[in-house]
Order: structure tokens, then sequence, then C-alpha cells
């Protein structure tokens, strides 16, 4: 274990939420993410993945509880700072959030651009990243064009160009084809590797299967359970895929 | 390759490459929609209300100018060689008055000019046959108010009884007033259109937000600042007011240009010295300028205020 794996960099403390003046959906959260891990954040449709992730890259405030982020409190962030801490996530949307006036290739620089990289920096990394999610040959489709299952690798580009601090995907391989699905958790476990923390939402348990030193959160009806100790510190290192019934599958 | 220019140079670049880059991240809808029509009728009627207000402002000036200090003397009296006796007498007595700069007595062919049009008299007509008085323009140092005037009537009461005295200004006064009402009308429209420009961009801008508005939550998400956003529709703000500001100018330009030839073909004097200097047509081509600041600024505004209630 290296040492950036001591580093926290999220800190969610007794977080809830609500919308508008409706119930809680998440209720009494809290957890520690460790720079350089991969974690799944499974649970049933409802359970409130969608929220928490929400929160996690900054789309919402929690109604109560502390969050603190890269050692910053992210609830009391000045609106000003915001820009820069987004830029340190990457995030692929469950409906994947394309630009649809722009191609592929665009839609894939567009954090690049964002942060000011320069035209000449752009294009080289931009191209090699459509090669490697087998878009290649549709840089210049625009995302109507795209199948699902594309559309869904263009956003998974997007997330992951500018070499994320943390990576937060809801959903990512819910579109694509099994051997598709393998391919990009492998994209995210060389991201991982490189020090990107990852949070992946999913349902799917052969791709948690498939990541055996991943830690797993659990929500239920809003409330964060812990199967494989990752909300513990040090966290348990899972040496065994966890069983399906382990993750309320 | 000196140094200096290689700096600017790769500066030059990165700011078109920025500003190419950032005009990708919305669609640009440059002079597709009605902006652009809308700021030049906007500009047009401006230029026409500025000029306005301009050549009124001249004709003003020159009025003033000329009547200012000015004093007419009128001998009102039957019989003309009584008449032209007491305009001498007169004369003689304004011109070593204190305060009087200059007296001259208006020729009869001056005369003859200016009743002609109402008298319908022709050269071989006799206009000493009509009771027409004898004029003696006058001009004083110190203004033309009552206590300048009194002096001036009792010296005149002995040599000439039926001399009149009237300052040039009174007889004038009711135009000047009609005059400034006509500037600030000028001015109240000019104010207005501004105003409606302003409510337009802004209505634009909030219209063009809401088409954009998960563009802008995406970008948002991505790490674009509230000012890179900004910048974007400033841009496509500015493209739309330049073009309607320069459409707008020559339309008011044209537009000043025929309402000049119908007054300069009436031939009043007031009508011709109403033309507008250099100082006025540099005025009036900056107003495509002001619009164009005044759009980008109301763009800016809007949408940063939008984006700040975003979080």
């Amino acid at each position: 274990m290296n040492q950036t794996d001591d580093v926290e960099i999220v800190q969610f403390d007794n977080v809830g939420l609500r919308y508008g003046t409706g119930k809680e959906v998440l209720t009494d959260v809290s957890f520690t993410l460790y720079s350089g891990r991969f974690y799944f954040l499974t649970g049933a449709s409802g359970a409130g993945k969608t929220s928490l992730l929400k929160l996690l890259y900054l789309s919402q405030r929690p109604s109560r509880g502390l969050i603190r982020m890269f050692g910053t409190d992210a609830i009391t962030l000045p609106r000003e700072r915001l820009p820069g801490f987004r830029r340190r996530l990457g995030v692929v949307f469950q409906d994947f959030r394309l630009v649809q006036h722009l191609s592929a290739f665009d839609n894939v620089a567009l954090p690049l651009r964002v942060a000011g990289v320069p035209e000449r920096e752009i294009i080289r990394p931009v191209t090699d990243m459509l090669d490697w999610v087998g878009l290649g040959d549709r840089s210049h489709a625009r995302p109507a064009t795209l199948s699902g299952g594309e559309q869904q690798r263009v956003a998974i580009a997007r997330a992951v160009i500018g070499r994320p601090d943390m990576l937060v995907a809801d959903e990512p391989t819910g579109n694509v084809d099994p051997d598709m699905a393998v391919k990009l958790l492998r994209l995210f476990e060389a991201l991982n590797r490189l020090g990107t923390t990852v949070v992946v939402a999913t349902h799917d348990i052969h791709l948690i299967q498939k990541m055996p030193e991943s830690l797993i959160m659990r929500l239920d009806k809003g409330r964060l359970s812990d199967p494989t100790g990752a909300l513990r510190y040090p966290p348990r290192r899972a040496s065994a895929p966890p069983r399906p019934e382990v993750l309320g599958a | 390759m000196s140094v200096v220019p290689a700096i600017v140079g790769a500066l030059r670049g990165d700011w078109r490459e920025r500003n190419s880059a950032e005009a990708r991240l919305l669609p640009q809808g440059k002079l597709s929609g009605p902006m652009p029509w809308v700021i030049a009728i906007m500009i047009g009627l401006t230029v026409v209300a500025t000029a306005s207000g301009l050549a009124l402002r001249n004709t003003a000036r020159v009025a003033s100018a000329d009547v200012s200090g000015g004093v007419t003397v009128q001998i009102v009296h039957g019989a003309p060689r009584e008449r032209d006796r007491q305009a001498q007498a007169a004369l003689a007595a304004l011109r070593n008055a204190p305060g009087v700069v200059s007296a001259r007595l208006v020729p009869q062919a001056e005369l003859d000019a200016l009743v002609e049009p109402w008298l319908g008299t022709t050269v071989g007509d006799d206009v000493n046959a009509l009771p027409v008085p004898a004029l003696l323009d006058i001009r004083l140092a110190n203004g033309t108010d009552e206590v300048h005037l009194a002096p001036l009537r009792a010296r005149l009461k002995v040599p000439a009884p039926a001399a009149r005295i009237d300052a040039q200004a009174s007889w004038l006064a009711p135009v000047f007033k009609a005059i400034g009402g006509l500037q600030w009308l000028a001015g109240g429209l000019i104010g207005l259109l501004a105003f409606a420009t302003v409510a337009t961009v802004l209505l634009a801008s909030r219209n063009a937000l809401g088409n954009h508005r998960v563009t802008i939550e995406i970008v948002h998400m991505l790490g674009g600042t509230d000012t890179q956003i900004a910048r974007i529709f400033q841009r496509s703000m500015a493209v739309d007011a330049a073009a309607g500001g320069i459409g707008g100018l020559l339309l008011g330009v044209v537009a000043i240009s025929l309402l000049g030839h119908q007054f300069a073909s009436l031939g009043s004097g007031m009508m011709t010295s109403a033309g507008l200097g250099w100082t006025d047509w540099l005025f009036i081509c900056c107003i495509p300028l002001g619009g164009v600041l005044l759009a980008v600024l109301t763009a800016r505004l809007t949408v940063l205020g939008a984006l700040r209630r975003m979080l």
C-alpha cells in the first residue's frame, strides 16, 4: 500500500439530504474515502445512490451534516472556488449529459478546453482516448447519431481525459455490452493505479466481482452499510470478491 | 525573431485559440436571430433623436449668439420724413451712449427685403407709402435687461419720442423655451431607447440562458467558471450588437441627411443654422459603440446573475 492510501480526500459526517420539503433521501451518511482506492456504491433503485453521487460531485448541497473534500469544507466553500474543485473530479452521469451540438471529439475535449489547455495539446490525448474507447472513427459524430453505448463511452472518455483526482461514475456500464463493460472497468482500474480515487455506482454484481480489491458501500433506503469494511479505517482489504448475498443482490 | 514580438504573438495566438474554443461551447446564433435587427432599429432611432437634439442645441446657440446684447429701436411714425429725422437723431444719440457697442440704421433695402414676403413689394413700389417703422440695430456690452434699457429710453425721449426699444432676446424667448423643451424630449427619447435596448438584451440573454441551460450545467459541472460562460454570451451579444449598431447608424445617417435636406430647402435662417459640426458627427458615430457596450454589459450582468443562482 503506498502513502497516498492514507490521504483522506472525502469525509461525510452525518450527512442528510432532502429535496424541498420532502422526506430525507439520505440519512446520517458518514464515511471517508481515501486517495487511490476503488469504491463501488451499490444499492437498490431509489436507495439514494445518485443523490449521494450528486453530493460527491458538488452538484447538490446537503440539508445537514458536514462534507470535507480535498481537505476543505465543501459546504461553506465559496462559489468562486467550486470550479477549481470540480476540475479535480471526473463525472460519468447516468444520462451521459453530452453536449448535443458538439462532436464526440469536442465533447471529450470539453474539460481540457474549460481548463484552458492550449488547443495544440488537446488533439493528441483526445484522439488517443477516443481510440481507446473504440470511437476513433466516430470522433466527428454528434451524440444524436451515436448509440446509447457509444454515448456512454464518450461520457466516460470525457470524465477521465483530465486525469481527475477522483472519478465518480453513475452506472457507467449500464448501456454497453459485457466485453465493453470489462474494457471500461479496466480503464477505470488503470486510472486508479495512477492514483485516481474511483467511485462507481452500479447494480452489476459481476462487475464488482471483477474488482476483488475494491471496497463496497451499500445504500439501503438512504442509509449506508459497510459490507466490505469500506467505511472503516484502515479499510479492510478484500481478498475475494464479496458474495452476492452480502451485497443484498 | 526578438523575444517581445514572440511573446505578443504567442499571447495573441493563445487568446484567439481560447476564444475559438470557448465560442464552440455554445451554438453561436450569429446574425440569424431578430436581435441585430432590433438593435439596428434602436440605434437608428437613437441616432435620429441625438442628431435632432444636437441640431436644436446648435440652433439655439447660433440664435442666442445673434440676439445676445441685441436691441431693436423702432421709430414708429406715420410721416416718413419725420420718421427718418427721428431715426437719424436716435442714431446720433445712441452712438455715444455708455454701454452701446455699435448702432446702425437698418438700410431701406434690408427693410424692403424683410417686409417683402408679407407685403409683396417689388422693385419700383413705393414702400414709403406704407407706415413701415425705421429700425435701428443696437449692440449693448452688458446685457439687455430693463436696467440697461431704461437709460436708453430716457436718452431718446427728447430727440426721438416715437422710438420703441425692445431687447431682441425677449422676442425669441418662447422659441428658446420650445427648443429647450424639444432638447429635453430628445434626451428623454434617448433614455427610453437605451432602456428598451437593455430590456431587449435582458430578455434575449434570459431566453438564451434557458435554451442552453443543459449545456451550461454541463460546463459548470466540468469546472467552467461563471466568467467563462458569461464571456460566451457577451461575445455573441457583441457580434449581434455591432452588426445592428452599424446598420442602425447607416439607417440614422440616411434619415438625418434626408431631414437636413428638407429643412435646408425651407431657406429659413434658423433652420439653415441647425447643421451638425464634426464633433457632433463624431458623437453620433460613437452611438453604436455605446450600444455595443450597453448590450455586452447587460448580457454579462444578466448571465452572471442567473449563474449565481446555480450551484
